[in-house]
Parts: structure tokens; sequence; C-alpha cells
């Protein structure tokens, strides 16, 4: 149960800052043992994995102040070599609406060359740009999710950005990604989720990759209206209608995307009575010109012809429905806890939801104190960005990595690429579909690549300078995992017992059963 | 288990295999399925051109496939009926041999509209309203009921990187995408302590079969090397996995399922050319390869069925693409398509009309998949009622006559 006062912290818990409150220690976890094994079990399942860092942080604060803090982070610096690569990427320095338009234009001025060697080679640059930028958000957020100290927060980010998926293959969201995640995603990562619906919808690569920028009045087009209720909110089958997606759709007509600067003139011709509902504010438009102001029924419920707060309405209706709190308490328990989440956990979150008005940190926290989330730790698959993530944070602890281009070279071959999934449902979270046989196969691989040559990791660039040696992690010496080999299976020993070479004995560890958990 | 036992196990399974077959009902020696899923619901409208329907282009001002002999317009396959050009060199010919056919109005009950509701439901075969057992798919369960009765050492397999729904279940099913060249660098050795690691855990089915199926794979992979004539060497894309599936197929297995992508348009998808007539082109290029590649003999018991789960509306938004609909077109290809079926448009049918739209909107479904799977599986290996009903829990076989 919430305590008042514990709720006013965590509602002030959305945005990260110095005048902020010290974090709420979870007293209910005093119970929880705390011998350096079940601390590991917690570091693998809150954390990206357990480091040898984290794990001597987690043993220094104790486990309820520890787990306070991760719920409600404070802006914490990266180390210096991890935060020097992200602030010279071009998606830290250049604001997106400035970024968009000197795209937009690169783009008309390959178009409009007349030489068509020179317009193919134009187009090629500007095709280049966008995959250069699309790889600066996948690397800014792998350096993240390595070394940030608010590793929940870096979970909670890949979870939304997945729960609110888009696709850099389609049109030019690679260079909105970073930004999606950045603005959108992460400062509401812990907050409250009617604010995260909100930003997501007002950001150009949601709005450009469900095609709602092409919505308008009498050319309807469906697909974010569907999506928002099937699988950002209520979830399908939870008794809203073909019709309330049409509704809806019509609710965010004229809601899109323009690359004009915020104080260019307004779009023409626009109806004196709607002139003051246009809205521009980065490259969100909202042009009444494109909206429906026809009467609407949505769930039951008539919605008042307005424009743009119509949306906000709607909004406001689809995180408020119970469908929502229970969707979206499951989707976080099978993330957390198990695939198949006991309804009993899921209740209680759901009721926190509804009861915070969807506080995510709080629902989190009703989580995280249950006796159920204890007693699933260590079983819960990895999927291939928790491996490759859980494997470096365990082979080189806080040493930073100059190159972190294996890392998602190894995440692409398990079959999830960051940002690359190409539908609007995200990548599963289960179990069944990553424990496969092809997959196994590549885990090893990538298991014997960390295990035996890592120090790929800590070649700038991609240079052909030779490895530093040995090019293999010392896992054998990191106290994390002296602990662990407490309690691995008499089969993992004995696997490690063959090993012929300290290479071959790290791709065991890596290979061994109980590294596919968390 | 080591992997030289495994390796003699899936030798003695394939000799049983052989000896079972002479027990085999008739059909069943031999048969190859494979189910392509195109996954986002393709326009079957564009794929499948209701040519003789003047409603069809009153809908589609912008994306219709023009009438035969028009400029780029649909190749005719019988007075109702046109394709789209993109296929002109691939699918064309299978179709004027008598080795493919278009279930047309065919698709699921299911009503959602919901890309990843429908799929789930599709691939699991089983009866909507009931909850759900995911941990069931129905060519799973088709393995299952065939390896124990007209097969022995039934041999599934997803060409996938993840072990889809469909293939969930009791029989043991493998999976590894084909599209990559990476090669093991996990030595025999290191297989087997990893494979030891695993034998008491529940992954030890998915980690053995994982090294037996890389070996075979870069067997596979191996003789494509070799064979320097074949066009499979050039091959790219989809084309490149089909006709590596084709070859393990035609080796070794009996089942296969793949996957193909980026269909969901619901902007500019294009007629005759642009978006979708390139997915068609290489999609087509694709199924064409794997025919070839199976060779005459294989070829001629294989099926290869293509689905989606659901159509698209039938009028084009308001963005020169489609949205979500609810009837699709069903492609069967094979060698030894029935008379009565190959190069036909068959099932059940009706005028494509206004009056005759469900919901005022998408295709009727009139021939309901597991209906029509479950025809075309008696028909391939003699399936009784009862295995049927295994694989289709109280589905009515719809036999369309397939093969």
């Amino acid at each position: 149960m919430l305590s008042v006062a514990m709720a006013a912290v965590l509602l002030a818990g959305c945005t990260a800052g110095p005048q902020r409150p010290e974090a709420v220690p979870l007293a209910a976890l005093r119970r929880v043992a705390d011998d350096p094994a079940t601390q590991l079990r917690w570091l693998d399942r809150v954390t990206w994995g357990t480091s040898a860092s984290s794990q001597a942080e987690l043993a220094r604060t104790g486990l309820p102040a520890w787990m306070g803090r991760q719920l409600s982070p404070q802006a914490q610096p990266l180390p210096a070599a991890a935060q020097a690569q992200i602030d010279a990427m071009t998606i830290s320095r250049t604001p997106l609406p400035e970024l968009a338009r000197s795209l937009e234009a690169q783009r008309k001025a390959a178009d409009a060359l007349a030489d068509e060697d020179q317009k193919k080679a134009a187009r090629q640059a500007y095709q280049q740009e966008l995959n250069r930028l699309a790889r600066e958000a996948q690397q800014r957020f792998v350096l993240r999710a390595l070394y940030s100290p608010n590793q929940l927060q870096e979970q909670m980010t890949w979870f939304w950005a997945n729960h609110f998926n888009v696709n850099i293959r389609k049109d030019a969201i690679r260079a909105l990604v970073g930004d999606y995640e950045e603005n959108a995603i992460r400062p509401h990562a812990l907050g409250r989720f009617r604010d995260l619906l909100g930003a997501v919808l007002r950001h150009p690569a949601m709005l450009r990759y469900l095609d709602n920028a092409q919505n308008a009045a009498n050319r309807i087009n469906e697909n974010y209206a569907r999506e928002l209720m099937e699988l950002h909110t209520m979830g399908v089958g939870s008794g809203y209608s073909q019709a309330d997606v049409q509704e809806l759709a019509r609710v965010l007509t004229g809601v899109g995307v323009s690359l004009q600067p915020a104080d260019a003139p307004p779009p023409p011709k626009m109806r004196p009575e709607v002139q003051a509902d246009h809205l521009r504010q980065g490259l969100f438009e909202f042009n009444p010109n494109r909206h429906d102001y026809g009467a609407k029924t949505l769930l039951g419920q008539p919605i008042k012809a307005r424009g743009l707060a119509e949306t906000d309405e709607a909004l406001d209706r689809l995180a408020r429905s119970p469908a929502t709190a229970r969707f979206i308490s499951r989707k976080l328990a099978m993330y957390f806890v198990a695939d198949d989440p006991p309804p009993a956990l899921v209740d209680r979150m759901a009721a926190t939801f509804g009861r915070s008005d969807g506080n995510i940190a709080a629902v989190l926290r009703s989580m995280f104190e249950s006796t159920e989330f204890a007693a699933s730790l260590g079983r819960k698959f990895r999927d291939p960005v928790h491996y490759v993530m859980a494997g470096v944070r365990l082979a080189y602890d806080d040493r930073v990595v100059q190159n972190v281009d294996p890392l998602l070279g190894w995440i692409n071959r398990m079959g999830e690429p960051l940002y690359g999934h190409e539908t609007p449902d995200g990548y599963p979270l289960g179990e069944a579909a990553w424990a496969s046989a092809g997959q196994m196969n590549t885990r090893f691989e990538i298991a014997r690549a960390i295990g035996s040559n890592g120090a790929v990791l800590f070649r700038a660039g991609d240079s052909k300078a030779p490895l530093e040696r040995p090019a293999y992690p010392p896992l054998a010496e990191s106290p994390a995992v002296r602990t662990m080999q407490a309690v691995l299976a008499a089969e993992t020993r004995t696997a490690l017992a063959q090993a012929r070479t300290p290479q071959e004995w790290n791709i065991f560890l890596l290979a061994s059963p109980e590294l596919m958990r968390r | 288990m080591q992997r030289r036992e495994l390796l003699k196990l899936a030798a003695a399974a394939q000799l049983t295999g052989a000896a079972g077959r002479l027990m085999a009902a008739p059909g069943a020696e031999g048969a190859k399925l494979l189910v392509v899923f195109l996954r986002g619901a393709y326009d079957c409208a564009s794929l499948l051109v209701p040519t003789a329907s003047d409603f069809y282009y009153a809908c589609r001002p912008n994306i219709a496939i023009a009438r035969p002999g028009e400029a780029n317009g649909a190749l005719p396959l019988d007075g109702q009926w046109g394709l789209h050009p993109a296929l002109a060199q691939s699918v064309l010919p299978l179709y004027q041999q008598k080795q493919a056919a278009f279930i047309a109005f065919a698709g699921t009950d299911d009503l959602t509209r919901s890309h990843f509701e429908t799929q789930d439901s599709i691939e699991l075969g089983q009866a909507l309203g009931k909850r759900r057992d995911y941990g069931s798919g129905f060519l799973n369960r088709l393995a299952a009921v065939l390896g124990a009765g007209p097969l022995a050492g039934v041999s599934p397999m997803a060409f996938t990187n993840q072990l889809p729904i469909v293939m969930r279940g009791q029989a043991k099913a493998a999976n590894m995408a084909l599209s990559g060249n990476a090669r093991p660098s996990i030595d025999a050795r290191q297989s087997e302590v990893i494979a030891a690691m695993y034998r008491n855990t529940a992954l030890a089915q998915p980690v053995a079969e994982g090294f037996q199926v890389q070996g075979e794979v870069m067997r596979a992979m191996q003789a494509e090397m070799d064979a320097a004539s074949r066009s499979a060497m050039t091959a790219k894309g989809f084309e490149l996995v089909a006709r590596r599936m084709a070859r393990l197929m035609r080796e070794r297995l009996d089942v296969g399922f793949v996957d193909v992508g980026g269909w969901d348009t619901h902007v500019g998808q294009g007629a005759a050319a642009g978006y979708i007539s390139n997915r068609f082109e290489e999609l087509g290029r694709g199924v064409a390869g794997f025919a070839e590649e199976m060779g005459e003999a294989a070829w001629r018991n294989a099926v290869v069925v293509v689905i989606s789960e659901f159509g698209r509306t039938f009028r084009e938004n308001g963005n020169r693409g489609t949205d979500h609909g609810h009837g699709t077109v069903y492609w069967v290809l094979g060698g030894g398509l029935s008379a009565q079926a190959g190069g036909r448009v068959v099932g059940e049918q009706q005028e494509v009309a206004q009056a005759t739209l469900f919901q005022n909107r998408d295709y009727p479904v009139l021939n309901e998949y597991r209906a029509v799977f479950g025809g075309l599986f008696r028909r391939m290996y003699g399936l009784s009622p009862a295995q049927l009903a295994q694989v289709f829990d109280g589905v009515a076989p719809k036999d369309l006559q397939l093969v």
C-alpha cells in the first residue's frame, strides 16, 4: 500500500532534477535476504545485468535504498569516456527541428540536380546520413544501457520504446528516432503513463510511422487510431469496436508533422473560426484545415468538437480506462516477472495504476515489493538485447567500450535490432519467442565472440589496428562471477572444468543455462 | 546427448521413415508442404484483380490494376480475374502449367482486423472464442499427427530467426533463418560440452536440435557454393532463402514455414508499378525459384500455400493505400495440383460488387482457412477424421480438390 507521502514523491518522479527530494527506500524489501547471491539476482533483473561495480554499490547501499533510487532517478553523469562519445554525436548537438529541416533541404537539393550521376550520388549521401543518424541513436542507447547509474530508467526506456514501437526502416524515421527516445520516452519512462502517451502522440516519429501525418478529414487513415487502442492502451478485445477505431481516427485528423519554422505563416485559406486552433510546436503541427470538426462518439461517450483538444480528451479516456490499467500492468509484469504473470499480482498492479492515475513508478514499486517478484528471480529468459548487455557488463564492468558496433551486430544477429521491429506491436517478451533452436545456436556464437574476442569493443572506429592482448575479458577474476560460481548447476561447473583455455572458460560460462536467464 | 549420438539418431529416424512409408496412406509418401505467411495483410485485390468488376475500378481511382489489354494491365487468368503484372515471369508460367491456383475470398472468422491478434489466431489454428493455447500451433500438430501415422520421423522446420507460433508444440520442430552466411565458430567439442550443460534443463531439445540443424544447413549451403552453374549463386533476398529452403526440403524436411513481411500498405502502395509491385516481383521470383530448385520429381509432391492474416479495405483510403480488411486470397502451388484446381481460381466465390462487400468495406470470407487446410491435408496425407480433428478441432474439412 502506498502512503500519501510516498505517492507525492513518486508523482514528482518523472523528470530528473537536482531539486528533487531524496528517493524513499522500499521498506518492504528489508525482509529480503541480503546474501550476495540474492543481491546478484536482483541486479540481474532490475539492471541490464550484473557488473562488479553495480554489485559493490548495491552491497554498500542496501537493497531498500538502492531500489528507491532506481525508481526515482536523479540526473547522474555517465562515465566521462561514455559521455564524451554521446556528446560528440550529431543527434546530441542538433535540435530535431533544425536537423530535420536541413535533411529535407539536402533531399530537395539532391532531387533538383539535373545530372543523373550527381543526383544519384547526392541521394546516396542523403541516405547515408539518415543511416548514420539512426546508428548514433542505437549507439547512444547502448552506452546508456551499459553505463548509466539509472539502470531501471534505461530498462524502462527500452520497454516503452518497444511498447510504442517505431521502425527505422520506414521513410526518414532514422533521423527522428534518437529524439523520440530522448524526449518522448526517457523523461516519462518512470513518470505518468498519460504524459508518456501524450508525448508519443505529438512526436513526428510516431505520427509518420503509423501514418497519422497523412490522416485528414474525408481522407481517413485508421492506422494510428487502431494501434493506439489495440497496442498502446486498452488492448485488443477489451471492449472497443471497429466504429471506435473509425471515430478515433476522425479525432486524430489534422494531427501531423510540419517542417515549417514555428514562426512561419499558418497554412493558407483557413476558416476564421478555426484559425486559433492551429498549433505548431517543434515539428508537431495541428492543422485545422485537415481536421474533421463533425460530432464524434468514442467508447460510448460524445467528444466535444474543438480541434486538438479532442485528442487530449480521447487520450484521457483511453489512459484512464480500467482496460488500460490492466493491459499495461500485465505487460510490465510479463517483462519483469514471468511470461504468464500471476493474476493476483497483475490485479494489484492495475489497482495501483488506477489509484495513482497511471504513475508508472508506483505500479513498478507494487510489483517489486511483491512476493511474486522475489520468487521469480533468475527465471525470466533474457531476450537478445538483455543477453548481449548482460554479457558485456559482466565481462568488462565499467570499463567503457570504444566501439559499440560489435554489440549492435550481435543484437541484430539474434533478430532484435534496436528500433528495427517492423510492426507496431514491438518485440515479443516471452521465452517461447527467443529460446528456439536457431536462436540458441546464435547465442553460443555470440558467447564465443564476447568470451574470446571481446577486445574488438575497445578498438576505436573501424580501424584495422591490432587488438589489445589478451583479446578476451578476465571473467573468472570478476567478483561478480566468483559470487555467481557458488550457485552454478553441477553441469555448468563440469563444463567449466573441461575448458582448455581461459577463452573457452569464458565461452562456456557465457553459454551456460544460468546466463540465459535474469 | 552427444553430437555423434544425435546424428546417429537422425539417421535412424530416416530409416524408420522409409519403412513407415510402406504403410503410408496413398499420397502421403514424400509429400512436402511449405506455408508462406505474408505478414502485414497483403492487398489481395492487387494480386488477384477482379477485372470484371466495374465496382473495383470505381473504388480505386489511383491504385487499381488496369484491365488486361490496357497499358500495364493485369494478366488475364479467366473472364473474372487477372494477375498482377509483376508476376508475368514467375507465377504466371506456373499457373499456365496448371501448377498454381488461387483461393479467392479466403481467410478467418476472426473479426478484430488486428494484425497481431489474427496472425496468432491463424497460427494457433484453434477455435475462436475459447481460451488460446499458445503452446500449440497447427503445423506442429500436423507434424505430430503425421509422425504418429502415415509417416514416421517427420521433420518440421521454420526458416525464421524465431520459432513461430504455428510451429510450437509437442512435435520436435527446428528453426533457422537462411538469409545469412555466418559460419559456425563453435567447434564440435565445444558443442558437445555446451549441449551437456543443457542436458537436464528445459532447453535441452532446442540446443541439441540447433547444433544438428546448423550442420545440415551448412552442408546445404556448401552445395550451393559448389553448384556454380545454378542461378542460386546470384539469387538475393527472398529468392535466395526460397532456393535454400527448397534444397533442405528436398533432402530431408516434410513441413516448412517461412514468413515475408512488409505488406501493411496504408500509404502509397502503388499499382502496376511501385511498392507493392516490387514486393510481388520478389515474392514471385522466390516461389518460382523454390519450384525450380526442388526439381521436377520433388516439386510434383510439393505444395506451397501462401497466406496472410486478412485482406485490406476494398476501397482505397485517402492516401492511395489500403487499411485493414477481412477476406483475402490464398495461393496454392505445386507440381502435382489436380486438374480441377491447377490453373484456376477455386473455392466458393461471389460477384465483386458493393452489395457483396462485407460490412460495406471488405471481401467476405467464404472459404475459412481451417476448413481449407483441413481439406488439403486430407488429400495430401490421407488423414482420417480423427487425425484431422487433432489438427483442427471441430472443423468440417472443405475439399477444394487441390491435389
